[in-house]
């Protein structure tokens, strides 16, 4: 059997810091003629106001109504003429917008990314239009599907006690009608000033130039303070805790597990055999719980795990969890299959054998690589990584680190899985039965 | 004070790797990219399966990694993860396709394993039965898709009997396959005449192609060719209404004939689908999106298949405002002949169409997939460099008459999924409807 050496990513990396507190990334690659710009906010739904939730997800929207210099729809209008495209998306510990373009597009997402950061055009109108836009986006993505936001909304709640963890960051309609324009401006002034941001770009370019445009266009961002963190901890389980709920358009029954882990920035080395772990499990069907539980034992249809509550392990911060989701097959049980998942604990707790482990950090690495073949990915993870890691270079890093897990301290981790410490969510489907 | 938005620096010419093309003395078609990067490397495989039976095919797909004569379904997964691989199949009407990815220092590894499931795949019964149960299962969570059931509805309405017409199979359908009817398909219809190998990445072509000939050489047989006949003509007719008790949201389709990539008119049609709904500058996510804020993600598309093309627009919105989103559809559908851009608006399109085609074809699984679509339809990859140059040939004028001669409620076929019971009535005070 042949196991691959892993390689690293091979492109440069420059990181500077403007005086109003912003960081700048820089991956200059000529491989292809295009250009990823990415801004990345240190806030996430962990951040939103009690009673308002899915506010940082609405604001999100909100910074694509216009700014300064760009009218409503003019941001999307300016990068799709330059021949780009565009994106941002919400995250439970940040939030980042991204476009990638033709090379000669890199000075307009510049200044898109600059005249914004200075602040959106929030108008009741453009408020209400978008609380629109989002009730439909949920409603596609959450209401008008079977197993909708199973697990990463259902789960928090049962795992967590306080606000910031345990809300649902899509948000209640509620709450997203009662969003006000004073709200906006105060989430603005609160989370995005330019030193509680990474602007990392990545692509065809001259860094000298490109970081003499960053200066022409961020320069003159006014310089604030960025806020301080507050602390999101909260006690382990010390019993379990166990939910369910009907899904009218489910006809499969549904198992998520949870189990905290340390935490992914303050406690790296410890966890990510996590993330190691979580791929020994199911990825693939030569893994740990897909052989058992799918095609020896028969008792799912389907095993999904990993580390984070929306499989960003590099890009969350804590507390958070190591996750195990199962759909059943219809007379499918629970407990049956949540038995079967701590028999194998136990047995990759008892020891794993280097050729197993060396498969699976082959596989890591090739899916880490993979999110560098487009420069877009590769901008918004520089950017991450130098938010949660304080340097974009560990963005080059983790396959390496991930290399250096050691089977022992796998099994350390699949020991601490236990049912004690273990938040449970199950899905009883009630589709057309 | 205002600023103004800074100029474009000069277009960067349009770069597109020269492919390596070979053929293996047993038929097999192979497209090498060599395009650095990230060290890795993606396949693709296409077999003709024109009119293979459709829930075989998919069973096949699904348990073609099952195991072979020689290997177990975990001996084959443990040497596909060795390398940082992975590897899926899937059937459609046309074709039964492999892709994956892995280490480019492991593709050796990841052909030989190809090589084996194309020659000895196997299909025991035990994992046959798993892969049958999954698919069975996982159908009957597909078929509470919004989009599932909406898809299902419009392929039916569009093509009727053609093979079409019917892409997805019940679960019923699914039940009812032997394993002797998989190995049959197999043995009938998995041969390297007429199929495609593409593997773009950080590769060396010549030790890619030796690679190849290793692995796949022996891979053979006789196959019967077969041939999809062309899409018929949809005929318009009532907006077919699927019901969806307790749907919170109504799924909009309308569907009307497309030219194919090798029509004169494609470059024009490519760019009145943007202008109209192929884009977020599109007049159609402008009105329902931005202004209206009826739905999330409004669009429109082009679909090129080998048997025909067809222009779709999608549109989910929520129960209560389904009738006057219909509407706003029909109304921006007949604007583009009735109020057809003017050159800005051309303009800004056919940027963006340009600028599109260097962006897709900037990363390894981009020029795989584009390549791969391409070849389906006879083309080369190097026809977006000439497509990109009859984009900028395109006028006003010439979108205008595209429009009108194709982009007309009046010949689109329109299919609507939501909840029943709240939508038939107003959506019988503006348009003739049929209930399924």
């Amino acid at each position: 059997m042949t196991v691959a050496t892993i390689p690293a990513p091979a492109f440069a990396i420059e990181t500077f810091r403007l005086d109003n507190g912003l960081r700048v990334v820089l991956a200059p690659d000529p491989g292809a003629p295009v250009v990823g710009v990415a801004v990345v906010y240190d806030v996430g739904m962990r951040s939103e106001p009690e009673g308002r939730t899915g506010f940082a997800h609405l604001f999100e929207h909100m910074m694509f109504q216009g700014s300064h210099n760009v009218g409503k729809a003019e941001h999307m209008r300016h990068v799709q003429s330059a021949g780009g495209t565009f994106n941002g998306s919400t995250h439970i510990d940040y939030t980042d917008y991204f476009n990638l373009l033709p090379a000669n597009g890199l000075e307009l997402a510049l200044f898109l990314e600059a005249d914004r950061m200075r602040g959106p055009a929030i108008t009741a109108e453009n408020l209400e239009n978008q609380v629109s836009v989002v009730k439909e986006e949920i409603r596609v993505n959450v209401l008008n599907r079977p197993y909708g936001g199973f697990p990463w909304l259902k789960l928090p709640p049962v795992m967590f006690d306080t606000f910031p963890n345990a809300h649902d960051g899509y948000g209640s309609f509620d709450d997203l009608e009662a969003a006000t324009v004073e709200e906006a401006q105060a989430f603005f002034d609160a989370y995005y000033p330019a030193s509680n941001a990474v602007l990392s770009v990545a692509g065809d370019f001259e860094p000298a130039a490109a970081r003499a445009l960053v200066e022409k266009h961020f320069g003159d961002v006014a310089a604030r303070p960025a806020p301080v963190l507050p602390s999101f901890a909260e006690p382990d389980l010390d019993e379990e805790r166990r939910e369910s709920y009907v899904d009218e358009r489910a006809t499969l029954p549904a198992v998520a597990m949870a189990w905290r882990t340390p935490d992914p920035v303050t406690e790296l080395t410890g966890f990510l055999p996590y993330v190691v772990l979580g791929e020994l499990l199911t990825d693939g069907d030569a893994s740990r719980l897909v052989e058992r539980l799918v095609h020896r034992d028969r008792t799912a249809t389907a095993v999904a795990a990993h580390a984070t509550f929306m499989a960003e392990p590099f890009a969350s911060r804590g507390p958070t969890a190591l996750l195990i989701q199962a759909f059943l097959p219809p007379t499918g049980d629970a407990d049956t299959v949540m038995a079967g998942v701590g028999e194998e604990l136990a047995r990759v707790a008892d020891g794993l054998d280097e050729a197993e482990l060396g498969r699976v950090k082959a596989r890591v690495a090739a899916q880490l690589l993979r999110g560098d073949d487009s420069v877009m990915g590769r901008s918004r993870r520089l950017a991450t990584a130098e938010v949660f890691h304080g340097d974009a270079r560990y963005a080059t890093r983790f396959a390496t680190l991930l290399g250096e897990v050691t089977a022992e301290s796998v099994a350390r981790a699949a020991a601490t899985l236990t049912p004690n410490r273990r938040a449970v969510i199950e899905v009883v489907p009630g589709g057309n039965q | 004070m205002s600023t103004a938005v800074p100029a474009l620096s000069p277009e960067v010419p349009l770069a597109l790797p020269t492919p390596v093309e070979r053929a293996l003395p047993n038929g097999l078609s192979v497209t090498l990219v060599r395009r650095p990067g990230v060290p890795l490397a993606e396949v693709r495989l296409s077999i003709p399966a024109a009119h293979a039976d459709l829930a075989v095919a998919d069973l096949l797909a699904a348990a073609l990694f099952s195991g072979t004569e020689s290997s177990t379904m975990t001996q084959i997964a443990q040497r596909l993860q060795g390398v940082g691989g992975s590897l899926g199949a899937g059937a459609d009407p046309d074709r039964i396709a492999a892709s994956g990815n892995c280490l480019a220092s492991g593709l050796g590894e990841l052909l030989d394993v190809l090589g084996e499931l194309l020659t000895a795949a196997d299909y025991p019964e035990g994992p046959l039965g798993v892969e049958r149960s999954r698919m069975i299962d996982g159908l009957s969570v597909a078929e509470q898709q919004p989009e599932f059931q909406v898809s299902r509805a419009l392929d039916a309405r569009l093509w009727g009997e053609h093979p079409y017409g019917h892409q997805q199979p019940t679960a019923a359908e699914v039940a009812a396959v032997e394993r002797e009817a998989v190995r049959a398909l197999h043995a009938s219809r998995l041969h390297p005449t007429g199929a495609r190998l593409i593997i773009v990445g950080d590769i060396d072509p010549d030790a890619t192609w030796a690679a190849i000939e290793k692995s796949l050489s022996s891979w053979n047989g006789v196959g019967e060719p077969r041939h999809m006949e062309p899409l018929p003509q949809p005929a318009p007719g009532p907006i077919v209404l699927a019901d969806r008790p307790g749907s919170v949201q109504s799924a909009i389709r309308v569907a009307y004939p497309a030219v194919a990539r090798t029509h004169a008119d494609n470059a024009a049609q490519h760019l009145a689908n943007l202008i109209y709904g192929g884009y977020f500058t599109s007049r159609l996510v402008m009105n329902l999106r931005e202004s209206k804020g009826y739905g999330y993600s409004p669009r429109s598309r082009v679909d090129h298949s080998p048997a025909g093309s067809v222009q779709l627009t999608s549109v989910d919105v929520a129960t209560e405002v389904t009738a006057p989103a219909l509407a706003e559809v029909v109304a921006e559908l007949r604007g583009m002949a009735e109020n057809p851009p003017d050159e800005a608006e051309l303009d800004l399109a056919r940027r963006y169409a340009l600028g599109s085609v260097k962006l897709a074809t900037a990363t390894q699984a981009g020029i795989a997939n584009y390549t791969s679509a391409l070849a389906s339809c006879g083309l080369p990859l190097s026809w977006l460099a000439e497509h990109s140059e009859r984009l900028r040939a395109v006028t006003p004028t010439d979108i205008k008459r595209v429009a009108a001669e194709r982009m007309s409620p009046e010949g689109a076929v329109t299919v609507i999924l939501g909840d029943g019971s709240h939508v038939t009535a107003p959506l019988s005070e503006i348009a003739e409807i049929e209930v399924l």
